[in-house]
């Protein structure tokens, strides 16, 4: 029981990241139509623009914010501008492919521009751990998942109770009426692409000490950030964030419990039953086929 | 095809015929590298470029491919039961696999195949009972047909290149029938196909399991190529390589596998030069390439010599006017 609500919390730290990670990529699918294969090296990358700013001198809370505003400079807006743009006017497929090559990409620069070793990276507390009745629980996991839920809260509220939020709510889910009402929507895609770069970043800050920054990171992360999609629904941010707290729970608890050689397998196999069952996902609706 | 386009294909047909005879071991290597890759990509241009579907399961089928021959003809199997078994075992998967893929719209084969070679690559390591795991299989032997050993490069390399030229044949055949018309009439208006009585499903899933077989067809080649098969060579690196492959060449231009396939296997040598930076060139260079021609380098090709046409049927108006003239 002890070692459950171990492997409970921690896998609640692990799917508070994925789902962060998750939410980004339907906001981008939601707005601009960018399915975004990249979207585990975007959680990657950050890492390493924060040890970067770490070698040169800085604190690490000053590096962790070098680290989010580059990250909205070139993952949010150069993303948009250079490759998302040009692109958007031939349809789907071919930026698919391009965010695909923008993976490869990235991956490679980090291997050659940083290094190719697994870095370790600041934990953002001292590795303690707390006796919560019989478990032992990390403070790292209890930070992270705090973190990600308050991100998760900050999100709702700028989504749902702000002006801003709405727009880009309604430039989501019909940009002709968005823009016959009136909004800029343009901009409001824009400020999809700036939430995503921050939400990777902040991502990558709480992964990273836990799976050291490496270049391949963005794999297995982006993999899971497609799965919490589809498994809550590719058209809601509450349901990406409830996939990945299922996904990173059923993870942790697998690995444990079932396999730990198939430990990757078993996200798989739910990705492919909720496709059978349930191919919105579990609280997405319906999209009608359009002409 | 136009006849440039058939003089190209007759010496490029030529030129492979005759490029091992001026090659070193290793380059008859790196050309039957090609020759199996093409087959690979060929069977991706159909679910790709025809059906428009985006597949990151093709290095899988290839796995499954190379695994099933590298297993059964140790058995006893002869390598040509072995290799039509690879194709079917492939296009069954692939089957399976499209059918619930293909249920929803979007791009969810895409990432069912994605979680399949992840899938693939997991069994092939962990099993090892069956597949000796990281370790992988050595010395599958090349096969003699009718007593034409091909133990030898070149010999092997022919071997190849004659089923690369089959399997090229049987595609071309098919996508001029009605059958494959209905695979083009897919991509370019998947609701018009369907109101005028296409079943469109079907068609996506057959293209997507034609396509598969394809895959495990030039495993069951790569095999007896490599001599040396492990996990790893078919994780997703193989996949995302193919797919782009596909693109570079030109999905859905018939010898677009061809060119993509040559470019991947060529200029990685070629860029030697630039070492580890080779990567990071070529992805930089696909990302290019697809915001100003996303219908790669034959559709670059293509765009070009219309463009040549064009100005000589200007200047062919233009000589009777002047002769009209005053």
């Amino acid at each position: 029981m002890a070692s459950f609500i171990q492997l409970l919390v921690s896998g609640l730290a692990t799917g508070a990241i994925y789902a962060l990670i998750a939410v980004g990529f339907t906001l981008l699918w939601q707005t601009s139509q960018t399915i975004n294969f990249a979207q585990g090296e975007f959680v990657m990358l950050p890492a390493f623009f924060v040890l970067a700013a770490m070698n040169a001198g800085a604190p690490f809370w000053l590096a962790a914010l070098i680290g989010i505003a580059l990250s909205i400079v070139i993952l949010g807006i150069l993303f948009k501008v250079i490759i998302v743009d040009p692109m958007l006017k031939y349809g789907v497929l071919p930026l698919v492919i391009s965010t695909i090559a923008l993976s490869l990409f990235l991956k490679e620069s980090a291997k050659d521009f940083y290094s190719s070793q697994a870095q370790p990276f600041p934990a953002l507390v001292p590795p303690t751990d707390i006796h919560i009745f019989d478990a032992v629980v990390s403070t790292q996991s209890l930070l992270v998942l705090a973190i990600a839920i308050l991100t998760v809260i900050a999100l709702h509220i700028l989504l749902n109770k702000t002006r801003i939020g709405r727009q880009m709510q309604a430039t989501a889910q019909n940009p002709t009426l968005a823009r016959i009402l009136g909004i800029p929507v343009q901009r409001m895609v824009l400020y999809t692409f700036l939430l995503n770069a921050v939400l990777v970043a902040i991502a990558s800050i709480l992964v990273s000490p836990i799976y050291l920054a490496k270049f391949t990171n963005g794999e297995t992360l982006g993999m899971a950030a497609f799965i919490a999609a589809i498994i809550g629904g590719f058209n809601e941010v509450r349901g990406a964030i409830l996939g990945g707290v299922i996904l990173g729970v059923l993870d942790n608890l697998s690995a444990a419990y079932i396999s730990s050689q198939y430990r990757g397998a078993f996200p798989l196999i739910i990705l492919i039953a909720v496709i059978l069952f349930r191919p919105q996902g579990l609280l997405g609706r319906i999209e009608e086929r359009t002409v | 095809m136009t006849r440039v386009g058939i003089i190209a294909v007759v010496v490029a047909a030529v030129a492979a015929i005759a490029a091992p005879f001026f090659l070193k071991p290793f380059g008859i290597f790196l050309i039957s590298t090609w020759v199996v890759l093409t087959i690979a990509a060929i069977g991706l241009n159909l679910t790709l470029g025809y059906a428009g579907q985006i597949s990151l399961a093709q290095g899988a089928f290839v796995g499954i491919g190379a695994y099933t021959v590298a297993l059964l003809t140790p058995l006893g199997v002869p390598f040509f039961a072995a290799f039509f078994a690879a194709g079917l075992l492939c296009f069954a998967i692939g089957w399976v696999l499209g059918y619930p893929a293909l249920r929803v719209q979007h791009h969810y084969l895409a990432f069912v195949t994605l979680a399949f070679t992840t899938l693939v690559f997991l069994v092939l390591r962990n099993e090892e009972w069956l597949t000796n795991g990281i370790y992988g299989i050595t010395g599958t032997q090349r096969p003699i047909l009718f007593g034409w050993k091909t133990n030898g490069a070149r010999d092997f390399y022919f071997l190849c290149l004659g089923v690369l030229g089959l399997l090229s044949l049987a595609t071309w055949w098919m996508l001029r029938s009605p059958w494959g018309r209905a695979f083009v009439a897919l991509r370019e208006n998947p609701i018009r196909a369907l109101s005028l009585g296409l079943d469109t499903r079907l068609y996506t899933l057959m293209a997507f399991a034609i396509g598969s077989s394809l895959g495990g067809l030039s495993g069951a080649l790569y095999a007896p190529l490599v001599q040396f098969i492990e996990p790893n060579s078919f994780a997703l690196g193989l996949s995302f390589n193919l797919l782009l492959m596909v693109i570079v060449g030109g999905s859905g231009n018939f010898f677009g596998p061809f060119v993509g396939a040559l470019v991947a296997v060529l200029l990685p040598e070629w860029l030697r030069v630039t070492q580890s930076y080779y990567l990071i060139i070529y992805a930089a260079a696909i990302m290019v390439m697809m915001a100003f021609c996303p219908s790669g380098l034959l559709g670059l090709a293509e765009r070009a010599s219309r463009a040549l046409d064009g100005r000589r049927a200007v200047t062919k108006t233009s000589v009777p006017t002047e002769g009209a003239g005053p």
